[in-house]
């Protein structure tokens, strides 16, 4: 496996409950939930009627009322986060060469929401199978190719290198990561453009989960809907943001003498090749992929100072990963912090890995972990310390984010300080 | 870990494709696709699926008598879109190709990268009907895993019990190849073996609407002169389904497992993006091609034949044309565009053109353009035309360009 040491030199973060680098990081921190009664729509009917939604307003982020008109909700919070990153990052754009800087963007579901609201006007809600091609709006087309979310971060970035959407469903996040690693290790780009994003707070995509029952039903408590590794946890609760990176070569930031605030040192993915949804108990594929990740960080377990768990809240799902943790990590499961953002920013499908990475990297520039909120009965299943409602101050230097997602996928991302040094 | 040796760059195993699968608009399984592209035959006709006969443009290439329940399981058939069932039939025809047992193969050793552009689109809007007519209680269970781009990657990886690095690539038209590239990187960093490629699938009433917007669909109504690439009567193009899925390995690894003769390396490959409307820089294509090659350690003039993207509208054509005539020197190289006969299925479109390049190389022969009455001569393309032109063929290139600037090149070899 090839090393990678990749510099993140610039975040962009809008999500639930704080839009902008420095307003997540305060809300992730105050452990406070940003789950909500859906608003989007009336959710009447529907099994689970919680969301985390992000008060985003395109237009207070600059972007103008074609680029609204044009782009679907997904796109939006993506450009919005990437302008944020651009001009974090320091970079002058005009001294980049175009054809060397790079975009990949992590997504799910595409433009669920926007393809959506179209359908329902060409299909007449449902009543024409034969849809009514007179009523299709210019931007349509980019809503069913979500290749036009890329598209759109290539243009705010005056890219022209390998641009692509990854779309692992819900491990996208990491994976778009990991890719823009490996496009910077083999020497394929100079600066990636990178992250993910996902707008999924939708009727259908709601009805999706209700008819898996992924979903928590806590709906007269819609703060405390999500509860990772609780006891009483009931599922998970949609999200949506999006996070971008400007990453390149460790050497080539310390060149320009760029803030660091972590570098990527190790990914891998692996899948379970059992089932689309369901999950085995022992996590041996995500043991698999987070012990692949840490060889190509060349770290050991004992290295590790913090766990981003997926903390999804479903069952299954916080028994997995803390069989895997224990699996991969061994005798340091029971010693290093691990804990779940998504009881406060919900889980934004494929934007979470690049959320959360971002989360991770921040904890390593500030020395703080971030706790899992609503964590109040821990369940005798989960026997690891999850952090639960109160952050910590303590040093980050090396840091391990996983993920789980639809399709099996596994994957895991090892950050680390930038003064950070092999094991 | 268990099987995946670590690699350093320096030792870069080579990564060759030892099995094809087809589904294609005017053949399913690789023969016969294959032998239907040499003989010209078009799987372009009016559409059969739906009612199109409202809609401004009327042609697709269907992939007809296509029944999915004929070759996977009941169960599988009905929780997968019709995207993942021409993606599952062309897996199995791949690995039975290549001769491979995943049963008997290390499965963190087996990675699966699939490309997709639309998503599931024929089941997605089934499920937004019932939604809309009758309530969230009527969607079905599968519509959350059956709809969205990585369906096809995990079906593939349960099936076979791969369970190594996966992957799905989406950049259009041009996805397709991002997957190869994107199996290669996994192929280097120590697997034995990758299912890639691509299908895509949008040809219900709402996923072809979606797609007239751009205008960029013919709106001809004869199936023999409405997809025209390069021709002077260029008019748009036609959209289609299916594609192909390949099994990309490490050569060494093939060797031994005893695998046959490879059909070819995949030796260069590369991606890159248009600039910004309206920027006045120059497209990326020329560019992306010289890339490809350096990376392949090639040069222009080592290329026997490029299997072209064709966009089929005049502006695009003339794009495409003016980058191959950069690199290669105007007529320097035969070029040919077998989507003819498909139409442009999205992610598709370059694994099939990558399947149909690898054909080329093993049968010696170009399979020809159809359907094109009056090349452009401006163009400055050795374009082959209606006839398939036998030439020995070492090296083939393939190119395919993504709504929006999307780009990518294969650079295709023939092994021993």
């Amino acid at each position: 496996m090839r090393p990678m040491d990749v510099a993140i030199t610039g975040i962009g973060v809008m999500a639930p409950g704080g839009l902008g680098r420095e307003a997540f990081w305060d809300r992730v921190l105050s452990g406070r939930a940003a789950t909500r009664r859906v608003t989007f729509f009336d959710p009447a009917g529907f099994r689970c009627q919680v969301a985390a939604e992000a008060d985003f307003d395109p237009a207070a982020h600059g972007l103008t009322p074609q680029e609204v008109r044009r782009m679907d909700r997904a796109a939006q919070l993506a450009v919005a986060a990437t302008d944020e990153a651009l001009a974090d990052g320091g970079l002058d754009l005009s001294e980049l060469d175009p054809g060397r800087t790079a975009v990949t963007v992590g997504n799910a579901v595409g433009c669920t929401t926007g393809l959506e609201q179209e359908y329902r006007v060409l299909s007449d809600d449902g009543r024409q199978w034969s849809v009514d091609h007179t009523f299709a709006v210019p931007q349509l087309y980019g809503y069913l190719v979500p290749s036009s979310i890329a598209a759109e971060v290539a243009w705010r970035a005056g890219a022209e290198g390998p641009a692509s959407v990854v779309s692992s469903g819900c491990t996208s996040g990491i994976d778009a990561l990991g890719q823009a690693a490996e496009l910077l290790a083999e020497g394929s780009a100079d600066v990636v453009v990178a992250g993910s994003t996902d707008a999924p707070i939708s009727p259908i995509t709601m009805a999706c989960f209700d008819a898996i029952k992924a979903t928590s039903t806590y709906n007269d408590d819609p703060e405390h809907a999500c509860r990772p590794f609780d006891r009483g946890r009931r599922g998970l609760v949609l999200g949506e943001g999006a996070a971008m990176f400007v990453l390149e070569p460790t050497a080539r930031a310390r060149r320009r003498g760029a803030r660091i605030y972590a570098r990527i040192l190790g990914y891998a993915g692996r899948a379970n090749g059992f089932h689309m949804t369901g999950l085995r108990a022992d996590g041996r594929e995500m043991a698999e992929a987070i012990t692949a990740a840490l060889d190509q960080a060349r770290l050991n377990p004992q290295d590790i100072d913090y766990v981003n768990a997926h903390g999804s809240g479903t069952r299954q799902n916080d028994r997995h990963e803390t069989a895997a943790v224990k699996t991969s990590l061994g005798e340091r499961a029971h010693e290093v912090p691990m804990s779940s953002i998504k009881a406060v920013v919900g889980h934004s499908l494929g934007a979470i890995g690049s959320i959360e990475a971002a989360a991770c990297a921040l904890a390593i520039e500030r020395g703080a972990v971030p706790p899992t909120a609503n964590l109040r009965e821990r369940d005798p299943e989960c026997d690891l310390d999850y952090v639960p409602l109160t952050a910590r101050e303590q040093r980050v230097d090396a840091v391990l984010s996983v993920g789980s997602g639809f399709g099996g996928f596994q994957s895991a991302l090892v950050l680390a300080a930038p003064d950070k040094a092999a094991a | 870990m268990t099987g995946l040796a670590a690699r350093t760059a320096d030792t870069a195993p080579t990564a060759v494709f030892t099995g094809i699968g087809v589904t294609a608009p005017n053949g399913v399984g690789t023969e016969d696709w294959w032998a239907a592209t040499l003989a010209g035959k078009s799987g372009i006709d009016e559409i059969g699926g739906f009612d199109a006969r409202t809609y401004p443009s009327r042609l697709a290439g269907e992939v007809k008598d296509f029944d999915a329940a004929e070759h996977l399981p009941a169960r599988l058939v009905v929780e997968t879109s019709r995207m993942s069932h021409f993606a599952l039939v062309a897996t199995a025809m791949a690995l039975d190709d290549a001769a491979v047992d995943p049963a008997s193969t290390p499965e963190y050793t087996m990675g699966v990268v699939t490309a997709n552009a639309s998503g599931g689109a024929e089941f997605g809007q089934r499920e937004l009907q019932k939604l809309w007519r009758g309530g969230p209680r009527d969607v079905s269970p599968y519509m959350s895993i059956a709809w969205f781009y990585a369906a096809t990657t995990g079906q593939i990886s349960i099936r076979y019990g791969m369970r190594g690095p996966c992957g799905v690539a989406v950049a259009e038209q041009a996805g397709g190849l991002d997957a190869l590239g994107q199996a290669r990187r996994v192929v280097r960093s120590g697997a034995a073996l990758v299912v890639t490629g691509g299908t895509d699938s949008s040809l219900s009433p709402a996923g072809f609407v979606s797609q007239l917007p751009t205008g960029l669909l013919t709106t001809v109504t004869d199936p023999l002169r409405a997809y025209q690439p390069f021709g002077t009567e260029a008019s748009g193009y036609v959209p289609g389904e299916g594609g192909a899925i390949l099994v990309l390995e490490d050569a060494a690894a093939a060797r031994r497992r005893g695998a046959g003769r490879p059909y070819g390396e995949l030796a260069g490959y590369a991606a890159a993006f248009d600039p910004r409307p309206g920027s006045g820089r120059p497209p990326a294509l020329a560019r992306c091609l010289r890339t490809a090659l350096d990376d392949a350690r090639l040069r222009p003039e080592d290329v026997d034949v490029v299997f072209a993207d064709g966009h089929g509208t005049p502006g695009h054509d003339r794009e495409e044309a003016r980058a191959l005539a950069e690199v290669f020197g105007p007529h320097g190289v035969p070029v040919t565009v077998p989507k003819t006969m498909t139409g442009r299925l999205y992610a598709g479109g370059g694994a099939l053109d990558a399947a149909a390049a690898l054909l080329a190389l093993r049968d010696q022969v170009v399979p020809p353009t159809v359907h094109v009455t009056r090349p452009d001569p401006g163009h400055g393309l050795d374009l082959v035309l209606g006839q398939p032109r036998e030439i020995p063929l070492r090296t083939a290139v393939v190119v395919a360009r993504g709504h929006g600037g999307f780009t990518a090149v294969t650079v295709l070899r023939r092994t021993g």
